[in-house]
């Protein structure tokens, strides 16, 4: 296979006071050179944790299961991300082929140092360039991202922008590196509508461009719909559904998938009624038994309690699982 | 004539920044001439983007942001007729029972070392409004369960809830008074979509119950419009377009509000154009663009536009917008000719 990035079984446990918390449970999925996959789901359902552990940036009382395996292919190269020992090693995943941007781009920048001393350091290390080359190559990234007056912004800080820009730096110093993959966890979701829609728009472009891999994480399906591929739904640390972004949203396959579009408010149709899913997300300390969205699910039955459902294939590349659909849906 | 809860005329806020030694010192206009009317038993939306103004005007219904100029008065529902600016102490004590403010963030509005009993019931215990414990008790439980919060819950503290379960108590807290004019201030922002149907759908279902009228800020037009019966949309301090949601959306009569409903990301997979985007930021209200404030982003804009400051004005449909231009402006989702695209 020629994809970029294997995951599978990836299993993750935190050891707490409290006890072992699983917070990601046996995900598996695969992401394409330049395909972008979204990440949905609530908070707590392990979308972030999921991502973060492809740059093994969880905390130190993280467990990986002994079946967990990621693997990046790399121009022939193959790159056992859990093997990776020390932090010169981890440099690979850290920078070098995987980038990461994030919701809060003022915690993400060094309040005390320039935003362009940043960005060069980070090609300095990550690519070796000359502090003049690693300028140049800054300066023609912000200018690229949309930010005006670039070699002025070069030396302010981060608080001197305003959220739209920094998020805008952000992507520019994560991407000047020219990484593989880039991990992108709800980079929108601090900015104004329309400051979002700029910035995906940017994101698109970029993805053309330089023809990186995305996983977005994300809360919102209209962001997904409007940026994805793929998409792969969580809840609590399972992938519940994942397919082609179009098939997902118009069939979707699994209740909790259906339940979040359904909650969306939807502008051509102010008259329908908002549905929230009800309940809340269990406590990761008491994962229900059997399914584990059984607890919020209005069509559970009775298996669903006690059964793990098998993910199944319900259309081409299309998977979900629930134990409802062996029959509601392939009948289709 | 129809009942008027609160009315806003010609409100200013202005927030001085810093002294000068010799002239002016520079002001920021976070509110720059606001005249509203917001009828009783309304759920009255308030949007706009970060910097235009809408949690100043929200803050200012609510006597706690400074009136520069213009006058707030507030109607209760038992006739008694409030001048918000000019409040004295003891008028003060009685608005503060009949208006409140739900936040944003319930993880930083509950204080992590008070039982969800104590946060309920401090605005109670605070004015007084209760004589004996078993009383206030009674309360709480009574508005607890109409916030459809379990009884059990109240000896607990806030840690131990999620975020929906939050925000139901600190609706309870803002009810417990028995307010009947609320101020929520993207109150359903930091919520997650599953959740924030649910306490959407609470919010309306208490103004119904108990008749509640609601100025409900926002960023998101697409929950103003399923939650909101009137829209006002701000830019830079003012109001630049008024009407029922669902003219509003049918016929925008202002650009932005225009490229608002456009930027609002579709959950339809294949309509991924991007025709209208608005481009640049908003600009600092400390020194706002000559004329028409929005001037700068339109894409209509014409030299009339940079020296004349357009007034609010009726149009066809009823509905109010400030813009020269209006009677031109096509629907959402036709295509003008556009030459812009992308970032500044």
């Amino acid at each position: 296979m020629g994809g970029l990035l294997t995951v599978r079984d990836l299993t993750l446990r935190f050891s707490t006071d409290e006890g072992l918390i699983t917070a990601v449970d046996g995900v598996s999925f695969d992401l394409e050179p330049g395909e972008v996959l979204g990440l949905v789901g609530e908070s707590g359902s392990g979308k972030s944790v999921t991502a973060k552990s492809l740059m093994r940036l969880n905390s130190g009382n993280a467990r990986y299961g002994p079946e967990s395996r990621m693997h990046l292919h790399l121009d022939g190269e193959d790159i056992d991300i859990l093997a990776l020992q020390g932090a010169r090693a981890m440099r690979k995943v850290r920078g070098d082929i995987i980038s990461m941007i994030f919701q809060e781009p003022m915690a993400s920048f060094a309040p005390a140092i320039s935003i362009g001393a940043q960005m060069v350091e980070m090609l300095q290390l990550h690519r070796g360039l000359s502090r003049k080359e690693a300028k140049r190559r800054s300066v023609e990234m912000l200018e690229r991202v949309g930010i005006s007056e670039a070699a002025r912004r070069f030396d302010q800080y981060a608080f001197e922008l305003s959220g739209g820009m920094r998020q805008r730096a952000m992507i520019a110093m994560a991407l000047s590196t020219r990484p593989r993959l880039l991990i992108a966890d709800e980079p929108t979701t601090a900015l104004d509508v329309t400051i979002q829609a700029q910035v995906i728009d940017l994101m698109k472009d970029l993805v053309r461009e330089f023809g990186m891999a995305i996983i977005f994480i994300t809360h919102d399906l209209g962001v997904i719909a409007q940026t994805a591929d793929r998409v792969a739904v969580m809840y609590l640390g399972n992938i519940v559904e994942k397919g082609p972004v179009a098939d997902v949203i118009r069939r979707a396959g699994h209740p909790y998938t259906r339940g979040l579009i359904s909650a969306l408010p939807k502008l051509d149709d102010l008259d329908s009624p908002l549905m929230p899913v009800p309940g809340d997300i269990p406590s990761p300390l008491e994962r229900p038994s059997g399914c584990v969205f059984h607890t919020r699910c209005p069509v559970a039955e009775a298996r669903c309690r006690t059964v793990i459902p098998e993910t199944r294939q319900l259309r081409s590349g299309h998977r979900a699982a629930c134990h409802l659909n062996a029959a509601d849906e392939v009948a289709l | 004539m129809t009942d008027v809860a609160v009315a806003i005329r010609d409100l200013e806020v202005h927030y001085p920044l810093g002294r000068r030694l010799f002239g002016t010192a520079p002001v920021l206009r976070a509110v720059a001439g606001v005249t509203l009317d917001i009828p009783r038993g309304a759920f009255f939306g308030l949007v706009g983007e970060s910097g235009s103004g809408k949690t100043t005007l929200g803050r200012a219904a609510l006597g706690v942001a400074p009136v520069s100029v213009g006058q707030i008065r507030v109607t209760d529902s038992q006739g008694e007729v409030f001048d918000v600016a000019r409040l004295d102490r003891e008028t003060e004590r009685r608005f503060r029972r009949r208006a409140q403010l739900i936040f944003q963030d319930p993880y930083t509005a509950l204080s992590p070392r008070m039982t969800v009993r104590d946060i309920i019931a401090e605005p109670l215990e605070l004015m007084k409004l209760c004589k004996t414990r078993d009383e206030a008790n009674a309360r709480v439980r009574e508005i607890a369960a109409k916030c459809r919060l379990n009884v059990e819950y109240l000896r607990r503290f806030p840690h131990a809830f999620s975020g929906g379960q939050r925000q139901r108590i600190s609706i309870a807290r803002a009810l417990v008074t028995n307010p009947d004019f609320i101020v929520a201030d993207e109150s359903v922002a930091a919520l997650d979509v599953s959740i924030q149907a649910d306490i959407l759908n609470l919010l309306k279902q208490l103004q119904r119950d108990l008749g509640l009228t609601f100025l409900f800020i926002s960023h998101d037009l697409s929950v103003v419009a399923h939650t909101c019966d009137h829209v006002a949309v701000m830019y830079l301090g003012r109001i630049v377009e008024t009407a029922p949601p669902r003219r509003l959306f049918a016929t925008p009569r202002h650009p932005y509000t225009r490229a608002l409903i456009s930027a609002i990301p579709s959950l339809d997979p294949e309509n991924r154009a991007r025709a209208e985007r608005l481009t640049g930021e908003i600009p600092s209200p400390v020194n706002p663009p000559s004329g028409c404030t929005f001037h700068t982003r339109c894409p209509m804009a014409r030299d009339r536009c940079r020296v004349e400051a357009p007034q609010l004005r009726v149009m066809a449909d009823g509905h109010l917008a400030a813009c020269h231009f209006s009677e031109e402006l096509a629907p959402p989702g036709t295509t003008e000719p556009r030459s812009s695209q992308g970032a500044q």
